[in-house]
């Protein structure tokens, strides 16, 4: 069944069209890559998604629910989580005010108290770092740990899909391989279904699972990442046409 | 002595008032002047609507507990329904048209005021035991000077406690520094704008309540001049900054008394102006105010 269905999709920014007649459909369980160069429309695309800015045509849908301009807060409260680009971690609050900021959203269910509090071990038991720097402050991380907060706290929503822009952004190699790594295990473990949003398309390529490439704010290419490859059209979308 | 109680409880009034500013500031980004309208509000909600020059009063006579809860609760009130019916609908609008929608709601605020109680100031006695002096380390201290100082040092420890303790309180932390984050961490916006309204709402009318107990006036200007300060307070503190806001009300109204007793007579009338003369000196020295604001990410 599918969770999340984009249909003609389309956005714009004042005389700007950022997106244009983008559609997609994304099944429970899947893992699904967003890539293309800068100005492609892959933010502009979550955005719209997470209900910050309302798409100016076409449709969403979620766990069968139009969600076409719903508000962020209550997008997220049906399961939806987004990460969105630049981490945008509370920097004067704690790392763990931090990762109990969303769980209120479940305050109306019966033992949602203790339900937060097994959440939170299992975040910290998933980012250990975390843990140990429970009451600093946020905005003292590094950009790696940042980035485990982020995910962590759309983690302790307990959503059913999360949304991920540019995770790998800023990140030594070997640390955006380690966040990869938990993420990846989270989803087999959880059931959770993953949309992430990468420049490169290496990523996808070493992770599998299925990719669109979008370029100029139309999808281009939309397939199993790995059988993409290096086909001409993924060269092209990156380089540009008619080089050769 | 009596000039180290004078500045701390003059310094209350601007900390108060600047942290109601604040609290509106940080999840809105909106600089609300129809806040010292609210503190007028609260007060003349005492009376019956008249012009004479004395009150007549209507709930003015009810014990302290159950009028000090009546005030807050008109200050709050007034300030979720101009939420909830004017701020509303400019949410998204720019800051500067949000401000003048402030300004025109104050003068709506103040004209009913007017067309209800005139302009003449009334006399209005509440809490009148209040005013018995006490003795503190030799000096005769108002009674009310004292009750003013630790009404506010607790309302700062009850706010505090508030916002690190609590739900909400996390809420509107998280909101203030990132609000479109916190939204999308299911974070209500509604919910965490009125209840900043409601607590700046409930702060104006302890404002309000220590200024006519103080006074024994009740006048519609009398929120305008607390206001100004406290609007200056905010803006020295770091706009949104709550600490700040606290410590630049607390420091000017130790800067206008001080400069009450030390300069000379000559010279007083024009207190003020020295105390702005300092305000611009901070200003030009720590542009961002004491404590600068986390979060200037744009809001909604
Ligand atoms: N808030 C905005 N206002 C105006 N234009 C915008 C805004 N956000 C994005 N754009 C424009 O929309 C287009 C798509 O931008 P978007 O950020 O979605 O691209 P992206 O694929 O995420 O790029 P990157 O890889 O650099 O993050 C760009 O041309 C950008 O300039
Ligand atoms: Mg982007």
């Amino acid at each position: 069944m599918s969770l999340l269905a984009l249909s003609n999709i389309t956005i714009r920014y004042g005389r700007l069209t950022a997106v244009r007649n983008v559609a997609f459909t994304l099944t429970e369980g899947e893992i699904l890559f967003i890539t293309g160069p800068n100005g492609a429309g892959k933010s502009s695309l979550l955005r719209a998604i997470a209900g910050v800015t309302p798409p100016a045509g076409g449709r969403i849908d979620f766990a069968g629910a139009d969600i076409t301009g719903r508000a962020p807060e209550d997008i997220a409260r049906m399961g939806l989580s987004m990460v969105p680009e630049g981490r945008d971690v509370f920097g004067s609050l704690t790392i763990e005010e931090n990762l109990l900021v969303g769980t209120g959203m479940h305050a109306r269910e019966r033992n949602w108290r203790s339900r937060a509090a097994t959440e939170l071990e299992a975040v910290y038991d998933t980012f250990p770092i975390l843990k140990d720097r429970r009451h600093s402050q946020a905005g003292l991380l590094s950009g790696g740990q940042q980035q485990m907060l982020v995910i962590g706290r759309a983690l302790m929503t307990n959503p059913r899909l999360i949304a991920i822009d540019e995770p790998s952004l800023g990140l030594a190699p070997n640390i955006t391989d380690q966040v990869y790594e938990r993420l990846i295990a989270l989803r087999a473990h959880r059931a959770l279904t993953l949309l992430i949003v990468e420049q490169s398309s290496t990523r996808a390529q070493l992770v599998g699972g299925r990719m669109i490439l979008m370029r100029g704010g139309e999808v281009l290419l939309d397939g199993d990442a790995r059988a993409m490859g290096q086909s001409e059209a993924m060269q092209a979308a990156y380089f540009g046409y008619g080089d050769h | 002595m009596q000039t180290i109680f004078d500045a701390l409880s003059l310094g209350s009034l601007y900390a108060l008032g600047a942290l109601g500013i604040a609290l509106i500031f940080g999840v809105m980004r909106l600089v609300n002047f129809a806040h010292g309208d609210v503190i007028s509000f609260s007060i003349f909600a005492l009376m019956w609507p008249s012009t004479d020059a004395m009150a007549v009063v209507f709930a003015g006579d009810l014990p302290w507990f159950l009028l000090i809860p009546f005030v807050l609760a008109v200050g709050a009130g007034l300030s979720v329904l101009s939420e909830i019916v004017v701020f509303r609908r400019f949410r998204r609008a720019n800051p500067a048209t949000m401000m003048i929608a402030s300004f025109a709601l104050g003068f709506v605020i103040r004209y009913f005021l007017l067309m209800l109680f005139s302009s003449r100031p009334k006399s209005i006695s509440l809490l009148p035991a209040l005013s018995q002096p006490v003795e503190i380390f030799g000096a005769r201290i108002p009674l009310l000077q004292v009750i003013t100082i630790c009404a506010t040092i607790a309302m700062l420890f009850a706010l505090t406690a508030f916002l690190k303790r609590t739900r909400f309180g996390l809420e509107m932390r998280a909101a203030a520094e990132n609000f479109t984050m916190a939204r999308m961490l299911g974070v209500r916006a509604n919910r965490v704008i009125m209840g900043a309204f409601a607590l700046s709402g409930a702060l104006a009318a302890a404002i309000g309540l220590i200024l006519a107990a103080q006074t024994g006036t009740a006048d519609i200007q009398m929120g305008a001049a607390v206001m100004l300060m406290a609007f200056i307070a905010t803006v020295i503190g770091g706009l949104g900054s709550l600490p700040g806001a606290v410590l630049a009300g607390f420091l000017l109204g130790a800067a206008s008394v001080v400069m009450q007793t030390v300069l000379p007579i000559d010279a007083r009338p024009f207190r003020d102006a020295f105390v702005y003369g300092a305000v611009i000196l901070v200003l030009i020295f720590r542009p961002q105010g004491l404590i600068a604001a986390r979060g200037t990410k744009e809001r909604v």
